[in-house]
């Protein structure tokens, strides 16, 4: 699979990043590189295999309902980079 | 002051009175200091592993210290420690402090070990040599011109030059197994869901395991004890009880052990591991045990599927890195969508941006199935093969790495040629099943070689016996 330059936009678009032209190209080899190799899973017919999707052998691990305060508010925010008493702050959003 | 290589050392004379664990602190301080140049850590607490040394010294007098009194051991950082720094080896988490101890970390401490320091780890544990550090690499100690794998080569350094007795680190494709080979001690990815993972930073949490790095058998099973089992903050970590596997190291009995014989071909592998690894086959032969080679013809799928599943786990799991709640900002900005876009620009490295992009790619609607699905199904096969292999055989055998430490710089290149680093060790992350890398021998240079050895689920009581068994051989063949 080879990523076109309007691809690459797109999913770094998607994946909220940006890059310069010369660190796109680079990108855009070594993704095209690596899915290209990915892509030898096609040489396996699953046709009739289901997908794996959980990895615990755990189900349903349930606990009474009963309501914590896990973290307060103050430490909530302590890593903020930008905050006022309740709430982080963010660029504006509506013009 | 001597250099102990084991708590069974240590603790008799803590008893006695010969050492206490201000001492033992005062020790790996030095060495710390001493080899700093390694870079193998990103933070050492001194103040609090003196107060907390004077603690146990005070409870060892009293008759209450706890089972890890004594183990002075160091922690990866991708470990949430409270009031300490957590980053993953990452800018985008400058700054950061975490706000309560993860599962395994709180079980340490409260068993009275001393946690001595946070250590150097590749970026969000992407990598296999940790060069993806943003605080720069960690030297091998063997020879600082070779790396000492990774992700969690901090860890393994740290442990390998006596700067701590023990480190945790963690696996999600081999990044304890692959440093510990190429450092020549030992290490431990247990059983999927083994280990709380609560606390930990998540990089793809389908394969994230704690392991474990030491120097001993007995020190790794103890730490096992002590940190596994159920934990009310992770719903998918296992219920199954927790042997005391330190009290369970001894092998008696002949067991079935299968190789796989596409390992031992492949065309990747050095020679001298070749041959170290089928000297431990002939000793397993001429000692009654059987031993078989088998065809496992997945094994050139594994690391591809690892690939997809592990780069779309990551793009989704690190998207909660925005610049908004914690970490690094760009403040350069116009807009929130700007804000989101220059932030993680700046703050993630080149390997993280290429497995998030990767990621974001395999789960984008047009290629989710034909990528995404595809590996969960492949996955599937593996598991199986996997367990039908480890229903035939008590364990499976096989190098730890096709080469020994490579030089800083050699693979950085081509992320491709990097990504082979780990392919003897996925299996068990793709399948989910225990593993270990024990010392097997240097090859001529001096380098340490790696020999892993594969259990079926939950087994790590007989991996810990057997692997003993195999590591006591070393010093007598």
């Amino acid at each position: 699979m080879q990523i076109d330059k309007e691809t690459i936009k797109k999913i770094a678009h998607l994946a909220r990043l940006d890059f310069e032209e010369k660190e796109e190209k680079n990108m855009r080899k070594s993704m095209s590189d690596t899915l290209t190799w990915v892509e030898k899973l096609n040489e396996i017919d699953t046709t009739t295999v289901k997908p794996l999707i959980h990895m615990s052998h755990e189900i349903n691990v349930l606990r009474e309902d009963i309501a914590e305060e896990p973290l307060d508010h103050n430490r909530g925010l302590k890593n903020a980079p930008a905050k006022d008493a309740d709430y982080f702050r963010v660029p504006k959003v509506l013009e | 002051m001597k250099s102990y290589t084991s708590l069974a050392e240590i603790m008799p004379q803590l008893q006695d009175g010969t050492t206490t664990c201000v001492e033992l602190v005062k020790y790996y301080l030095k060495n710390i200091e001493a080899k700093s140049h390694l870079n193998a850590f990103l933070e050492v607490y001194e103040e609090d592993a003196l107060k907390k040394a004077r603690e146990v010294d005070q409870k060892i007098k009293v008759g209450t210290a706890g089972k890890l009194a004594g183990m002075v051991i160091g922690i990866k950082d991708v470990l949430s420690y409270e009031g300490k720094k957590l980053q993953a080896g990452s800018q985008i988490l400058n700054g950061f402090e975490a706000q309560y101890n993860g599962t395994a970390v709180q079980r340490l401490l409260e068993a009275d070990a001393i946690i001595i320091g946070r250590q150097n780890c590749d970026e969000f544990a992407m990598g296999s040599s940790n060069e993806n550090s943003s605080f720069g690499p960690v030297l091998n100690a063997i020879d600082e011109g070779r790396v000492p794998g990774g992700s969690s080569g901090g860890s393994a350094v740290a442990v390998q030059a006596d700067m701590c007795l023990a480190a945790l680190g963690t696996d999600t494709g081999g990044s304890v197994r692959q440093p510990a080979a190429f450092c020549g001690i030992i290490g431990l990815k247990p059983t999927y869901s083994r280990i709380s993972r609560f606390g930990l930073l998540a990089y793809a949490s389908s394969f994230d395991t704690i392991g474990i790095f030491t120097k001993n058998m007995e020190d790794n099973a103890v730490i096992l004890e002590v940190i596994a089992g159920s934990d009310a903050y992770d719903s998918t970590v296992s219920l199954e009880p927790v042997p005391e596997f330190s009290k369970k190291l001894n092998f008696a009995g002949k067991v079935k052990i299968g190789y796989i014989k596409e390992t031992l071909e492949n065309e990747g592998l050095n020679e001298e591991i070749k041959e170290a690894t089928l000297k431990k086959i002939s000793f397993l032969k001429e000692e009654g045990h059987t031993v078989e080679a088998v065809d496992f013809p997945l094994l050139d799928f594994i690391l591809p599927t690892y690939y997809i599943l592990t780069t779309a786990e990551a793009s989704s799991n690190l998207s909660r890195f925005d610049g908004v709640k914690y970490g690094f900002r760009s403040f350069n900005v116009q807009n929130l969508e700007t804000m989101y876009k220059k932030t993680r620009s700046e703050g993630f490295g080149e390997e993280v941006k290429r497995r998030i992009m990767l990621g974001t790619f395999i789960l984008s609607a047009s290629y989710y199935d034909a990528y995404y699905t595809k590996a969960q199904k492949v996955r599937r096969l593996i598991r199986e093969k996997t367990y039908e292999l480890l229903s035939q055989y008590d364990f499976i055998i096989l190098p730890t790495t096709p080469t020994t430490a490579f030089r800083l710089g050699e693979h950085s290149s081509n992320p491709l040629e990097m990504y082979l680093a780990d392919l003897f060790t996925v299996q068990a992350s793709v399948a989910g099943t225990p593993a270990i890398s024990i010392p097997n021998g240097t090859d001529k240079a001096g380098l340490p070689i790696g020999l892993q050895i594969m259990a079926n689920d939950f087994q790590e009581e007989n991996l810990f016996a057997f692997s003993n068994y195999l590591l006591n051989s070393n010093r007598t063949n």
